[in-house]
Order: C-alpha cells, then sequence, then structure tokens
C-alpha cells in the first residue's frame, strides 16, 4: 500500500436552487392568491415525493463534477478558484460537513477540518470554558486539551481576561483565542479554509509558522486561499476549481500563474491579428503587447531578482505625429504602482514616418514584490495635437515569483512573510567605530 | 502516532466519503466517540440556559412554581379539580416536575438544529448530538425542581413510599419519550420551519392530554383507557404522584404501552433523523 492519504474519486456535489419566477406577480391580489396558494402547492409537491422545503426547488446546479485528485501522506497542497467554483463545497464535503451526490473519497488518517476560526464559540462563556467548548467540537479529548491548555493561553496572549466571559473581550482577542485552539489540533490530514485572511499579519504568520512546525511531522494539509503569494510560498502543489471542475493539479507555480491570467483575461500575450479589432487612433494602431524575461522569451511568470521586459508594437498609420508609449502597473489590489513613459532619445520629440515599431520597456529586477502585476499600455500623440491615441487597459499580465533564494533578492534570511507592495534591493552600509 | 510510518496506513483510521441512500443504521458507536462533545454541549447549555437573568438557575425552580399556583387557583380552587384526596398543590407540582422536564426538553431540542446551524454548516459531529444535549441539559432543571418538591411534600406531611426507587426509571421513560419528540421535530424544523410555530401547541394539547391538572381517574371508560395509555407521559405523571404522594395509581400493565410508545417514538425518530441528517448542512 502507497502513503496515500486523500484519495478523491469523481466527486460530485448538486444542489436543487430556486427557479426564477416565471412572471412578476404585479397587483396586491395576485400577490395574495399566490402566497395562500402556496401551502397547497407546497403540499401537492410533497405528495409527488419531492423535498421541496421552504422554496420551490426544482432546477439542478452541479456545484462539483466529478472531481478526483490524490494527496500523498505530508503534501501540502493549495486549492484555489473563483468564488463560487466550488472550493468550499470540496472541503465541507471532505470535511463530512455535506454529502456527496455521487462520486467517493478516501481520507486516511485522523481528520481536522478548520472552516472557521472560532466555531461554536459562546459570547457568554469565559475564555477558559471556550477553549474547551471549541476543542471539543474540534475533536480534541479532554486531555488533550488539558495537555495543552497553558500552551494555547500563552499563544493567545489572553492570558488576564482568561476567565472573563468572552463578549468583554475585543474581536481581536476572541480572534487570537480561536487561532490559538486551531493551531493546536493535531490531525494527520488538516482541511483549512480560507481562516487565515483573517486577524492582524504578525499573529497570522505565528500560526502559520506553528502549523507548520507541527506539520513537519508527515502531516497533510489541503489548503483553500486566496492569496496567492501564501499559496505560491507555503504549497508545492496547487488544485485549481472553475465552476466546478478540476481544470488544474501540478507546481503551485505554474497553476497560479494561470489562475492570475483567468482571473484577469489576460495573459502574458495579446496579438491583434485583425485591425478591426485592434486599438486604434487616428495615426496609430496597436498590433501586440508582450511580456518577456531576461532571456527574452515570453513568459507569464518571472524571477523576482530577474529583469522584466514589456514589448509594445505598435504600427503608424498616419505620419508626421510625435508619440509617447506609456506603461502603467497595477498590482492584483488594484494598487497604480508606476507609470513609465517612454524615453528612448532616439524618438523623443521626433515625429515618427509611417512604420512598425516595437519598443520595450525593462523593469529591473528587485524592485517589485511577489504576486500579480497587470500592464495597461497607453499611447500618447504630443504632437501637432496632444491626443490620446488608445489605452489598452489590462493589456497583459504576469507573476512575479520569489525563489526564495535569499542572496539574490530583498528578503535576505527571512523566509517569511515579507510586507510591503514594492520590494526594492537596496545598498546597505554598515560603519563601525570601536 | 509518530512512528506511524508510510506502509502503516492500513492500520490508520479511514474515513468514507459517499452519498448515501435510504435508511441508514443509526451509528450508535459513533456517537459513543463523540461522548465527550456531548458531555460538552450539555455542559454549555446548562451553563448558558441562565446567563444575564436577574433570577439566574432559580427559575428552573419558578417555572413549574408559577405554574403550579395558578392551576391550584383555577383548577383546584375555583373549578374544583378532584385530585385523589390529596393537596392540589402538591397534585399539581408532583407532576409539573416531569413534564416541564418533557415540556422544555421538547422545546428546546426541536430548536436545537436551527440554532445551531453554524455549527452544522462549519464542522462535523454526530448532529444527534446536539437534540440530546438539550434535553440532557434539563435534568439539571429537573433536579432544582425536585428539591422544591421534597421540601413541599414535607410542608404537607407526605412521607415518600419505597416505589420511590421507580422514579429514576419513570424519569428515563420521560426523558426517552422526549428524546424521541425531540428528534422528530427537530429533524423537520431544519426543513420546514413551520415546526417552530407547531411546537407551542403540540406542548399545549399535550399538557392537557396528560394528567397534570386533573387525575387520571377521572378517565374510567377500559377502551379510552387503553387510549390514553398511547401518551406516555401519562405513566409518567402518575407514577411520580404514586411512587411520591402514595397515590393509587400505580402504573399497572398499561404502563408497558407507555414504555413501547416512548420506545418506539425514539427509534423512528433516531431514524427518520438519521435519514434527514444528510441534507442539514445544505438547507439549514
Amino acid at each position: 500500500m502507497s502513503n496515500i492519504a486523500v484519495q478523491v474519486d469523481n466527486l460530485s456535489k448538486c444542489f436543487h436552487i430556486g427557479k426564477l419566477q416565471k412572471k412578476d406577480t404585479t397587483t396586491l391580489g395576485e400577490k395574495i392568491t399566490h402566497t395562500l396558494a402556496t401551502p397547497i402547492r407546497r403540499a401537492t409537491q410533497l405528495m409527488k415525493g419531492h423535498a421541496t422545503g421552504a422554496a420551490d426547488l426544482d432546477e439542478l446546479f452541479w456545484a462539483m463534477q466529478d472531481v478526483s485528485f490524490e494527496v500523498k501522506q505530508g503534501e501540502l497542497v493549495g486549492i484555489i478558484g473563483r468564488n463560487g467554483a466550488g472550493k468550499s463545497t470540496l472541503l465541507k464535503m471532505l470535511s463530512r460537513i455535506t454529502e456527496p451526490t455521487k462520486g467517493s473519497a478516501k481520507i486516511y488518517g485522523r481528520v481536522g477540518s478548520l472552516l472557521e476560526v472560532g466555531t461554536g464559540f459562546h459570547q457568554e462563556l469565559t475564555g477558559r470554558e471556550n477553549v474547551y467548548l471549541n476543542g471539543a467540537i474540534l475533536g480534541m479529548t479532554r486531555r488533550d486539551i488539558d495537555r495543552s491548555f497553558d500552551e494555547i493561553v500563552a499563544f493567545s496572549e489572553v492570558e488576564k481576561f482568561i476567565d472573563t466571559p468572552v463578549k468583554h473581550y475585543s474581536s481581536g482577542m476572541t480572534l487570537r483565542l480561536a487561532f490559538a485552539v486551531a493551531a493546536h489540533l493535531e490531525p494527520e490530514v488538516l482541511i483549512v479554509d480560507e481562516v487565515l485572511a483573517v486577524g492582524d499579519v504578525n499573529f497570522q504568520r505565528k500560526c502559520i509558522n506553528k502549523m507548520e512546525e507541527v506539520g513537519g511531522e508527515g502531516r497533510t494539509v489541503l489548503f483553500v486561499s486566496h492569496n496567492m503569494p501564501a499559496v505560491t510560498r507555503m504549497c508545492e502543489r496547487v488544485i485549481m476549481l472553475n465552476n466546478g471542475r478540476l481544470v488544474g493539479d501540478g507546481p503551485a507555480h505554474k497553476v497560479v500563474a494561470s489562475y492570475m491570467n483567468a482571473g484577469s483575461g489576460s495573459t502574458a500575450e495579446r496579438v491583434w491579428d485583425d485591425p478591426k479589432e485592434a486599438l486604434s487612433g487616428e495615426a496609430t494602431r496597436l498590433h501586440a503587447v508582450r511580456v518577456r524575461n531576461k532571456d527574452g522569451k515570453v513568459s507569464e511568470t518571472a524571477d523576482i531578482a530577474q529583469e522584466i521586459g514589456i514589448d509594445i508594437e505598435f504600427e503608424v498609420t498616419k505620419p508626421g505625429c510625435v508619440l509617447q508609449p506609456q506603461i502603467r502597473l497595477v498590482n492584483d489590489e488594484g494598487v497604480n504602482l508606476f507609470v513609465a513613459v517612454d524615453l528612448d532619445p532616439e524618438w523623443r520629440n521626433k515625429p515618427r514616418p509611417v512604420g512598425q515599431y516595437k519598443t520595450t520597456a525593462w523593469i529591473p529586477g528587485n524592485l517589485l514584490t511577489e504576486g500579480m502585476f497587470i500592464v495597461n499600455v497607453i499611447l500618447w500623440a504630443l504632437q501637432p495635437t496632444r491626443i490620446l491615441q488608445f489605452r489598452a487597459k489590462e493589456a497583459v499580465a504576469f507573476q512575479v515569483i520569489d525563489s526564495m533564494d535569499g542572496t539574490h533578492t530583498a528578503r535576505g534570511d527571512w523566509a517569511g512573510d515579507f510586507v510591503g507592495v514594492m520590494r526594492p534591493k537596496l545598498e546597505w552600509k554598515t560603519e563601525y567605530n570601536a | 502516532m509518530n512512528q506511524m510510518e508510510q506502509g502503516d496506513v492500513a492500520e490508520k483510521q479511514v474515513t468514507h466519503i459517499q452519498a448515501t441512500k435510504g435508511w441508514s443504521s443509526l451509528n450508535l458507536s459513533e456517537l459513543w466517540e463523540f461522548r465527550e462533545l456531548l458531555y460538552f454541549f450539555t455542559w454549555r447549555d446548562i451553563k448558558v440556559r441562565y446567563k444575564q437573568t436577574v433570577m439566574g438557575a432559580s427559575w428552573a425552580i419558578l417555572q413549574p412554581l408559577f405554574t403550579m399556583v395558578v392551576f391550584s387557583i383555577f383548577f383546584g380552587k375555583l373549578a374544583k379539580m378532584p385530585s385523589d384526596g390529596i393537596p392540589y398543590p402538591i397534585f399539581s407540582y408532583a407532576a409539573l416536575v416531569p413534564w416541564t422536564f418533557f415540556s422544555n426538553g421538547i422545546s428546546k431540542s426541536s430548536n436545537s438544529l436551527v440554532g445551531g446551524s453554524n455549527l452544522l454548516k462549519k464542522i462535523y459531529f454526530p448532529r444527534m448530538a446536539l437534540p440530546i444535549s438539550s434535553i440532557l441539559a434539563g435534568v439539571v432543571d429537573f433536579v432544582l425542581a425536585f428539591v422544591v418538591l421534597l421540601f413541599m411534600m414535607y410542608y404537607y406531611q407526605i412521607a415518600p413510599t419505597i416505589n420511590v426507587l421507580w422514579l429514576p426509571l419513570l424519569l428515563v421513560m420521560a426523558l426517552v419519550s422526549a428524546l424521541g419528540v425531540g428528534l422528530w421535530l427537530s429533524a423537520m424544523n431544519v426543513q420546514f420551519r413551520d415546526v417552530r410555530y407547531i411546537v407551542p401547541f403540540i406542548v399545549q394539547a399535550w399538557l392537557f392530554a396528560t394528567p397534570v391538572v386533573y387525575p387520571a381517574s377521572l378517565i374510567t371508560d377500559p377502551f379510552w383507557q387503553y387510549v390514553y395509555a398511547l401518551n406516555p407521559m401519562v405513566g409518567v405523571v402518575e407514577g411520580f404522584r404514586w411512587a411520591l404522594l402514595g397515590t393509587d395509581t400505580a402504573p399497572g400493565p398499561l404502563i408497558i404501552i407507555s414504555a413501547v410508545v416512548s420506545v418506539i417514538l425514539m427509534v423512528t425518530g433516531a431514524f427518520y433523523f438519521r435519514r434527514m441528517e444528510r441534507t442539514f448542512a445544505d438547507v439549514v
């Protein structure tokens, strides 16, 4: 027998959802008749054997369809996908909260699932009481909790208030206490939802470290997240879901990169072959935008220490304009990082003849942080009149990956979270006087 | 756990996840595995029940006590209800102690799943733990109210009979009945919130179908006695009076019917619950 921890075979889940109302009940009279007739309608449905419940649920919706994968013991697997992709459904099925409609899964070993921090916390109970209650709910025995109680309390940093009802806690304190309990779970297979997305950053880090520390002993972790840098850093393997289907399974970098591109609707290369669809101005037309790595190859990912080239290919269709290409870089949170304008002296302030042009902007290595970046391309005509030629929003996107090799990057020897929207590598100089 | 290296997979606990259809087994062994959680749920319910009330746990006593006062005035004094030769206040209170346990058990447990919907949606545990614990938590209230009953017996100079030894069994019968009804109603309540509005009526009707305000001796027709015995609380309430107050209402063969009914309620309730359980998280 191999060392498989989780085996999922054709897992599917179907929900009954309400059908859109066929016609609007417009008048009050119609509404009243409709409402009064509802019990009769439902009773008839029940008689026919449809358990309809509180709504008219006759439309089927497959939240998950034929998902299969295997996870080996000790693997840390990230699960990504957009909202409604089926991540939560998968997690709920694996934690046995809801049953699959079809297919099966097997989990080898003690399962712990953490779909929410502080499940079952009761406002009226004290911190101490809640630790026991929450621990029991998460599957710890009383002995387990007794044994790690002091550690949990110390970890949560709320020692002073441990015998105060939780309703008097600040939300941060409640969260820390809840996290502390969760971090002391010791299952062999851990299923975690995006619970780590809340709380203050330092404490989050502490929790992840704690989990990694305990997880070092061959623990298998399935981890759902939107936090792409966290996923690429923590997980070697990533599973991607889309519309309830498994659409990607492989090394974190690759899958995350394709998720990014799917998310923004753009890739590392955009070519407009058809002149009718191309973005154009009164004197120009855009042909292509590309992201290239230092070797000149089109690439969706770039190492954090390497420079990244952005190519803009355009055609001048009417002579005599002074043009200024620009790029604007936006991160995945929509923050405008910078605008850069073409300063090539060759063409600066010179009217351009008709022809094909390709201009490349090089973004230096060790400037951007990890994550996704979206490139907007803009072309201005400065003379004879100042006029916008075109603006290609979200033309291309790329992902910067930190290989965690501290010698060439700004992170030095620190392997954990590294905050900031930029990550320049600076010159440091120390003067020493004895 | 740590020495469990690869290759030992066969020894590990395996969780199978797949669709189940139709009736499923009760899986009581799993409930047993989760007994600590059951304990913690019960303990939570007890702790939380009277938090932020001025009267605190004395509500456990005041509820049946107030009801007793009202019943004594209206049924005892005004309606001159017969009471098997016992002062009406203690006659009704001796019945109200097990009855309050039963009726609170039904009300609390039928709402337990909907009230714990957040738990249902976020974590797995045997769902039955919720209705069971909400009924078990009522045992504490029962004990408190029972102590008051002892004081009243002292006041009225009534000595308990040797039959008090049967009381635990009668309490178990009340518990089993409450659990049976609670399992049915809580599972139905998940899908049909109508249950929430029906429960008060059920409790009220059941109160009058049980000899709480009147003695069972009013029913003399043998046929109706059989029908009457279908209500398990009849045996429980009359048994309490017999054991404590020495009334002439010793549980006869009819209590067998009551016992059978309560067990049927519980077993069918448990199977129905297990059947509905798999959709709880989706529809709650």
